[in-house]
């Protein structure tokens, strides 16, 4: 009994360290292969019309309704410190620094991510995979690497945009259900929100994500067993560990990009 | 090795992890010939063909096609060879997220640099040869199984290859598609010139095309020979996959323990 727990522990550690190689060895292998995803743009654009562009509706309106919460919640806990006129600076700090990239990348990890698995995963398990190979065209280059890119470029365009209409939410609730002066709510978020230090580290975190979203969505697909099972089980891994990953992400960047900042 | 000698497989066995599938396999295909692999389900016959296309490397003996080895070319030359090699997998393996057309103009495309126009007419050439040429702006998913392999036989000959690799044509197709697809092997095969390898177990609808078999059982060849020796072979192997029979040297019954000890049953007087 404890001789088996021992090798099944051990099996599953080398499991997990090889998948791990694995993963590394795609992970180059698709930076390696990325020349055909710029030569050929089309592929690329393409692909982000599928991550990017069927995005944009759950993006939107998830972005709408989380700026107006923001609102609604910002301005009930600012009276108490008499700082409503403030409401701006809250919710374009709380969206461009943290909840843009962050609710974007989960949100684009369960829409996207998951239709990226469970394409390559099909395509795999109908042989288009192999079929490719047999024709002599990489699949790596033809099919993976189009859509790394395109989820690269997708993921800070999507955050942006949630980003935007939380700003256009947090406007509604704040300044025109509430009543707080419109140009305090500009002005003040006008005066606070820096460039560098909040947009443009927001993008960062954003292109961040978007390069583990994929890279996690596009291994699971290319490494789920050729079953109905496999690309179910592959689908399921990919929403939960990039999940995780996004959250995991967020947390080291934050540390290091606004630590110290006032 | 003949000059007219196409592939050639010496002494070459594999296995996935310690399951060994083939053991020693020896096996010549000349050019211009329509050669069948048979042999019961999980005898290795499809690992042959991924052996022959390059996407496994033999554990021991040589791969030749076109007198290049197979498992020691590198990556561009291997993708050279395969540009000479067409496969049709068991189920057509047909890109879905694309047309018929598209589908046949992909290596086109992806290895050419012609224009549209005889992109379009190339194309139309070669589905007007599997008789699909109605069938060019329908997707794969509005295809019934013997359209979809008969899109995929299409596309395998785009590039006017060398050696056409078959897995499994006639599995799952009505008794018309099936002699359709038969024919279509022999008749491109004669006219393009082509050598054609089809792994199979249909033996009555491939002995009526096939110039050579070769028999596969337990990853070694037990039996070769022409359509005509296949049929007259008293082989019991043979002669039990010819005639169809359900128990011979390939038993009805896995192995399995004692049936009465299954069952929890005592012999009387045990």
């Amino acid at each position: 009994m404890l001789k088996q727990s021992i090798e099944s522990l051990g099996n599953r550690t080398i499991q997990g360290v090889w998948r791990i190689g694995f993963a590394a060895r795609f992970f180059v292998a698709m930076l390696l292969h990325s020349g055909t995803a710029f030569r050929r743009f089309g592929l690329t654009i393409r692909e982000m019309y599928f991550t990017g562009v069927l995005s944009l509706i759950i993006i939107l309106v998830s972005g709408l309704f989380v700026g107006m919460v923001l609102g609604l919640q910002g301005y009930e806990t600012q009276q108490r410190f008499g700082s409503e006129s403030a409401l701006g600076t809250l919710v374009a700090l709380s969206l461009v620094r943290e909840l843009g990239p962050v609710l974007a990348g989960l949100l684009f990890a369960s829409r996207a991510g998951s239709a990226i698995t469970a394409e390559i995963g099909l395509m795999k398990a109908t042989e288009q995979l192999s079929a490719m190979e047999m024709m002599a065209v990489d699949p790596i280059a033809r099919v993976v690497a189009p859509r790394f890119w395109a989820g690269v470029i997708s993921m800070p365009l999507l955050a942006a945009l949630f980003s935007a209409m939380g700003i256009l939410g947090g406007y509604l609730v704040g300044v025109l259900l509430i009543g707080v002066d419109v140009g305090t709510f500009w002005s003040q978020m006008k005066s606070s929100v820096d460039f560098e230090q909040d947009i443009l580290n927001g993008v960062i975190k954003s292109v961040v994500f978007g390069v583990a979203i994929t890279t996690i969505a596009l291994f699971e697909g290319y490494d789920a067993p050729p079953t109905a099972e496999g690309v179910s089980g592959a689908t399921t891994r990919t929403v939960v560990t990039s999940s995780l990953a996004v959250l995991a992400l967020d947390f080291v960047l934050t540390a290091f990009m606004f630590r110290g900042l006032n | 090795m003949h000059n007219d000698t196409l592939v050639e497989i010496e002494d070459v066995a594999f296995g996935y992890g310690a399951r060994p599938v083939l053991k020693g396999i020896n096996l010549t295909a000349r050019r211009g010939q329509v050669i069948a692999i048979m042999g019961s389900s999980g005898c290795g016959k499809t690992t042959l063909l991924r052996l022959i296309g390059g996407q496994i490397k033999p554990g021991q003996g040589k791969v030749r096609v076109a007198g290049e080895s197979v498992g020691e070319l590198d990556s561009a030359a291997l993708y050279r060879l395969r540009r000479k090699m067409g496969m049709l997998f068991q189920f057509g393996a047909l890109f879905t997220d694309i047309s018929v057309f598209d589908n046949v103009a992909f290596q086109l495309r992806e290895h050419t640099d012609l224009p549209e126009d005889t992109i379009r007419d190339l194309v139309l050439m070669k589905l007007h040869a599997v008789g699909l040429r109605g069938a060019a702006h329908l997707m794969p998913s509005e295809l019934s199984g013997g359209m979809a392999r008969r899109v995929a036989l299409a596309r395998a000959i785009a590039l006017d290859p060398m050696l056409v690799m078959y897995d499994e044509p006639f599995a799952g197709l009505d008794p018309i598609s099936l002699g359709v697809t038969g024919n279509l092997i022999r008749r491109l095969t004669d006219t393009l010139g082509l050598t054609s390898l089809v792994v199979t177990h249909d033996v009555q609808e491939s002995l009526k095309i096939v110039d050579y078999v070769y028999f596969v059982s337990e990853g070694v060849v037990v039996a070769e020979g022409t359509a005509a020796e296949i049929r007259a072979s008293g082989l019991p192997y043979v002669h039990q996959f010819v005639h169809g029979e359900a128990d011979g040297p390939v038993p009805f019954h896995y192995p399995a323990p004692s049936y009465a000890d299954d069952l929890g049953l005592r012999r009387q007087g045990a």
